[in-house]
């Protein structure tokens, strides 16, 4: 893998956190803390219509009788949350960009930094990318071109505008405002996302791309997205995130709606790698996430892959409605955690039509003092005829003071239902170290070779990219974890 | 200068003495075979060069090409050029011996101040490769040895020694699990590999090896120490009349 020495230089030139660096842009912000005021802030902000500004108040208020109720049936442990010590809307100044020209010169040079391919000349890598810098998207490219074959690529603010009835009618038909604490907090204050449309019967030529960055001191990031693939359509999402290195938690509580329509397939995949805090558990972002897709028409196709390698705390449970027959979900899953982090994920499957089938892969990588969790729901309801499940859940230890754990959940209420089930635990082994090290690999070669190894199944099904940044993340994450 | 040279090597496993003074000097283009019965520090005796952990060196001296071997770490050992074909290979579950063998590549490479080798390149060298050794060249597709049987594991060993041209080669009970023909195959590959440059270490607890792969001297081990020294003919020895009186002189 020749990646890893490339990797292994990168980490020496910037440390640990590669993106940990903050840009120095005015930024337009809301007074801190959260009231009613503040969403009023927001929604005016985004001169949003006035059935937009209820939905939210409906939330915030929901939100509050919900004061007791953050979840905490996850294997999570963390200080609570002070949801006043927040600022919820942080815009950079000057909006309303006509060209890339345009764009504040620093934040084009942080994207530099990232590796987003902004400028034109890079747009032949294929990759049309809607960059969410803190609260607001700032430029969106390849615009025109999906434009003229009638795909909806925009700011979900835009679309709010330019597409209401699309919005109005698919915003929390997937997660609605009451689904969870965290959610329901999302849907009073979001700020922004992308939207996503593919018309009837087509193949969406390139992959879409949202980087999504927290840059503001003590922004929480609310990003909501909701990607509609229409009838027999196709659609390939891909989601990475990073945040920069702070002492203090970061909130990000993001919501994710997908819908599938008849023979429609949605293919989505995340690399996030939030900072993690230092190596003491101080500081990194608290990700708590609701990603949910349903796939409402008949053998529709909803595909969720994520390598999970940064944030402090990891909450977060993509999953799949199936509610037409025949329709199909998949799961995807690497999840690392190392030194201090905490991960409590996995998914739910809900099979409610005929002849549903899902598949989960899960592999979990913990070193350190890190505890990673797979947390699965499999539910098959009374129609769901010949409905079938393949779950497989693998962790692999570094070290001897981490934790892995499993935690499937299988309802069936179907007796012509089939469900599989396999967990596996292993450890790196002390000969297959000393093997790689005998081929002359130094130890972070050999543990990143092993451990991509390890992840090989949920890495392959990864746009060709995104694999090699994936697998890059994977060394990287992983540096310091032996000897 | 010798191209190995082990002197007065003392060693122990938790706290326990298994190497008791081995003193031997490989020259370039020898072939060495070490013969004992088991549990002698056959098996020590490799590691120990190799450097794995675990092993603690009380006494003695390492030196290839005149450089302090126990003075570098395992992997600058395989760097420098000592090459450890294991008795058991381990398996490296998802990782295909294809990437398996161009991460080891092009760690030699760089430690020697090469670029990263392309990606056509390596393939058309492993393919080069696999055709000398007459290997399917489907089998760098699988993961490394994972399902394969003895006979594949072994000549995935000599694959990597081919790629990675070592300086020494050690052979730690290669003919173990091998039939007749398997042993022809490994045993061809690693004389093909024979050269002017570099040096062999054979251990093996059969002369039948040495029917394939003829070595310039065979030594004994017996006890921790090398008992007797001599040409080929004293594997033939060994094959008539036992270890016995070996281990009888050496008690």
């Amino acid at each position: 893998m020749a990646v890893t020495r490339e990797t292994a230089a990168a980490v020496r030139d910037v440390e640990q956190y590669k993106y940990g660096f903050v840009t120095d842009i005015e930024s337009d912000k809301a007074p801190k803390g959260l009231s009613e005021d503040i969403i009023r802030f927001i929604s005016a902000k985004k001169n949003e219509p006035e059935w937009m500004l209820e939905w939210r108040l409906k939330a915030y208020n929901y939100w509050l009788t919900l004061a007791d109720e953050e979840p905490t049936w996850a294997k999570l442990h963390f200080p609570k949350i002070d949801y006043q010590a927040s600022y919820y809307y942080a815009a950079p100044k000057r909006e309303k960009l006509a060209s890339l020209d345009e764009v504040d010169p620093k934040l084009l040079e942080t994207y530099k930094k990232l590796g987003i391919p902004l400028l034109e000349q890079q747009m032949l890598a294929g990759v049309a990318v809607d960059a969410v810098f803190d609260s607001v998207s700032v430029a969106t490219t390849y615009k025109k071109k999906l434009e003229e074959m009638g795909v909806i690529f925009m700011p979900i603010s835009e679309a709010l505008h330019k597409h209401p009835e699309l919005v109005k009618k698919y915003l929390g038909s997937v997660v609605p405002y009451s689904d969870n604490f965290y959610a329901t907090l999302n849907c009073a204050v979001f700020t922004d996302g992308s939207f996503v449309y593919i018309p009837k019967g087509l193949r969406c030529p390139m992959e879409l791309s949202t980087y999504f960055r927290i840059n503001e001191k003590n922004t929480g990031q609310f990003e909501r997205t909701l990607i509609i693939a229409d009838e027999g359509s196709y659609v390939s999402y891909l989601e990475g995130c990073t945040a920069p290195q702070r002492d203090e938690n970061q909130l990000h509580a993001a919501v994710v709606e997908l819908i599938a329509l008849d023979d429609a397939e949605i293919k989505y995949s995340t690399v996030q790698n939030w900072y993690p805090g230092d190596a003491d558990g101080k500081g990194g972002i608290f990700n708590f996430v609701t990603k949910r897709g349903a796939c409402r028409g008949k053998n529709s196709k909803i595909m969720w892959t994520q390598v999970e390698t940064g944030s402090a705390i990891t909450w977060k449970y993509p999953s799949c409605i199936l509610q037409g027959d025949n329709s199909v979900g998949e799961f995807y899953s690497v999840a690392i955690t190392n030194n201090r982090q905490q991960a409590d994920t996995g998914t739910k499957m809900i099979h409610l039509g005929k002849g549903t089938r899902s598949k989960i892969i899960s592999k979990g990588i913990s070193a350190g003092r890190a505890e990673n969790t797979y947390r699965g729901l499999v539910r098959i309801g009374a129609k769901a005829d010949k409905a079938r499940n393949y779950t497989q859940c693998d962790s692999l230890l570094i070290g001897d003071k981490c934790g892995a754990h499993t935690v499937p959940y299988i309802e069936s209420r179907n007796p012509t239902a089939q469900t599989e089930h396999e967990a596996a635990t292993s450890k790196i082994s002390d000969d297959q170290l000393f093997y790689c090290l005998q081929r002359g690999m130094t130890q972070e070669e050999a543990v990143s070779l092993i451990v991509n190894g390890f992840c090989k199944e949920v890495l392959q099904t990864l746009p060709m990219e995104f694999a090699v940044e994936a697998q890059k993340l994977v060394g990287i994450s992983l540096e310091g974890s032996v000897g | 200068m010798a191209l190995l040279e082990i002197k007065n090597l003392h060693a122990s496993v938790a706290g326990k003495e298994i190497l008791k003074g081995i003193t031997l000097a490989l020259e370039p283009g020898e072939v060495h075979a070490i013969m004992g019965p088991n549990g002698t520090g056959k098996s020590t005796l490799s590691n120990v060069i190799a450097g794995r952990e675990g092993y603690e060196v009380t006494k003695g001296e390492v030196y290839l090409d005149g450089k302090d071997v126990l003075d570098m770490a395992a992997d600058e050992r395989a760097r420098a050029g000592i090459f450890l074909a294991f008795q058991y290979p381990v398996e490296i579950p998802g990782v295909t011996t294809s990437a398996f063998l161009k991460t080891a590549l092009n760690a030699k490479r760089r430690a020697a101040g090469q670029p990263e080798i392309d990606a056509m390149d390596f393939l058309k060298l492993v393919k080069a490769k696999t055709a000398v050794l007459g290997m399917p060249y489907d089998m760098i597709k699988r993961p490394l040895n994972v399902g394969f049987s003895g006979g594949e594991k072994k000549r995935a060993e000599v694959l990597q020694m081919t790629m990675l041209e070592p300086r020494v080669a050690i052979l730690d009970e290669t003919d173990s699990g091998l039939d007749i023909d398997a042993l022809k195959v490994v045993s061809e590959g690693v004389n093909s590999l024979r050269s002017p440059e570099r040096a062999f270490l054979v251990i093996t607890h059969y002369q039948r090896l040495l029917d394939y792969i003829v070595p310039d001297h065979v030594h004994v081990l017996a006890n921790g120490r090398i008992a007797a020294s001599g040409g080929k003919e004293l594997a033939l020895e060994l094959e008539a009349e036992g270890y016995a009186k070996y281990l009888n002189t050496a008690a």
